[in-house]
């Protein structure tokens, strides 16, 4: 065995203050047994940027279901059974030629869970949230999504209640590929709308 | 002088690149989990509301908020509810810790004892150009700074919602519409970007007609 193994690497600042804070609330009987293990598993198998790219790829093969998203986009996430937290007033923004949409939340982190997931931590970071309300044109070109000067680029700022999600185009030569090929080649940075397919 | 929250960084300027990856674990590490389900322990347990939850976090020390990662953000709160709530003290998790535990700062709002009467009715329709009211208040407030003053125009109404700055300062409670407004960069920035759009949802009571 290794010497790493006697002695486990000491837990940094942080992780003693997690620690402290688990042992009192657990001596106080607040937090029940397996919570920590099932929050877990629920964010990590449950929800994610596969939901999000299913919404997508019906919506490009099935023009009824696209215009129910455009109009409703809870009701019609909820066809394909997902919702819950972060989730309960979506609002799908549609990308064309002429139009590209992006999204943010420059006071926290506001995310739609159901469709994408726990959002990534560029997305809660500093520069991103700063960034781009007052650049996006210069911030998306820096991610890898530069975009011709007479493309208009909509931002939404997710500051109350509603979640957004970017319906992206569909890309050239996928005529006679299936639904599910198709959702394999929605990005999760597509539907954020840091990338365009 | 109250000053408003390091949270709120729309347009801030001087962040630099942002470290973008394509895709990530949930949990890079354990105790990010472990972070995230205790705040879902507090916020059960203290019975918090969105903005009281949010707040807990905004009132971090601006170095603090600044130099620490997201999921530090909600230990600090959850420690901070939970101490403000009477479940631990702080002397108790700086003991377990065996160190410094930095919690946020007070609240600089008072409880809000009379959150006035409902608006069922939004005053505002699609269309209609609005201003962003020029107020600073000392408590959580989901109204960006960066449109504060600023006029635009509504393109969606949506239901009506908790109004967090009440919900966040006691049991109160008020309900407003709330709207997706609309503002040409160039209104928001001397250097705003052409061909921009930047879209933000707001509370009935955070506009007036423009």
């Amino acid at each position: 065995m290794s010497e790493r193994g006697h002695h486990p690497a000491p837990l940094s600042p942080v992780e003693r203050r997690v620690a402290a804070l688990e042992a009192l609330l657990t001596e106080r009987g607040l937090v029940p047994e397996g919570f920590i293990e099932e929050i877990t598993r629920r964010y990590e198998s449950e929800i994610g940027p596969l939901n999000g790219a299913k919404v997508v790829a019906r919506a490009w093969v099935d023009p009824g279901y696209k215009e129910r998203l455009l109009t409703d986009g809870t009701a019609a996430i909820a066809e394909l059974g997902f919702g819950g937290p972060e989730g309960d007033h979506m609002v799908v923004v549609e990308n064309t030629p002429a139009v590209h949409n992006v999204i943010v939340c420059t006071l926290c982190s506001c995310y739609p869970w159901p469709v994408l997931g726990l959002p990534p931590s560029w997305y809660k970071d500093p520069p991103y949230r700063a960034r781009m309300v007052r650049e996006p044109r210069t911030l998306l070109a820096e991610m890898g999504c530069p975009l011709p000067g007479d493309v208009e680029i909509r931002v939404w700022d997710s500051s109350a209640e509603v979640r957004y999600l970017v319906l992206p185009q569909r890309p050239a030569g996928t005529a006679g590929m299936t639904e599910a090929e198709l959702a394999g080649l929605v990005t999760r940075d597509s539907m954020i709308g840091v990338a365009r397919l | 002088m109250p000053v408003d929250g390091i949270h709120d960084l729309g347009g801030m300027q001087g962040f630099g690149a942002v470290a973008h990856s394509p895709a990530e674990p949930a949990f890079p590490d354990r105790w990010q989990a472990t972070a995230r389900a205790l705040m879902e322990v507090v916020a059960g347990a203290v019975e918090a509301s969105g903005g009281e939850f949010r707040h807990s976090i905004e009132r971090m020390d601006p170095g603090h908020y600044l130099t620490s990662s997201y999921y530090e953000h909600w230990l600090t709160g959850a420690a901070t509810l939970a101490v403000e709530h009477g479940l631990v003290t702080h002397a108790e998790l700086e003991a377990r810790t065996g160190g410094r535990f930095p919690l946020s700062g007070p609240a600089l709002a008072p409880p809000v004892a009379d959150a006035g009467p409902d608006l069922g009715e939004p005053r505002f329709g699609v269309g209609d150009r609005v201003r962003v009211r020029d107020w600073h208040p000392p408590g959580h407030t989901r109204c960006p700074g960066y449109v504060r003053g600023k006029a635009g125009t509504v393109v969606r109404v949506d239901g009506t919602h908790s109004v967090p700055d009440v919900e966040a300062h006691g049991p109160a409670r008020r309900y407003e519409p709330t709207y997706s407004v609309r503002f040409d960069a160039a209104g928001l920035w001397h250097d705003g970007q052409r061909g921009v759009t930047v879209h933000v949802d707001l509370w009935d009571s955070y506009l007036e007609p423009a």
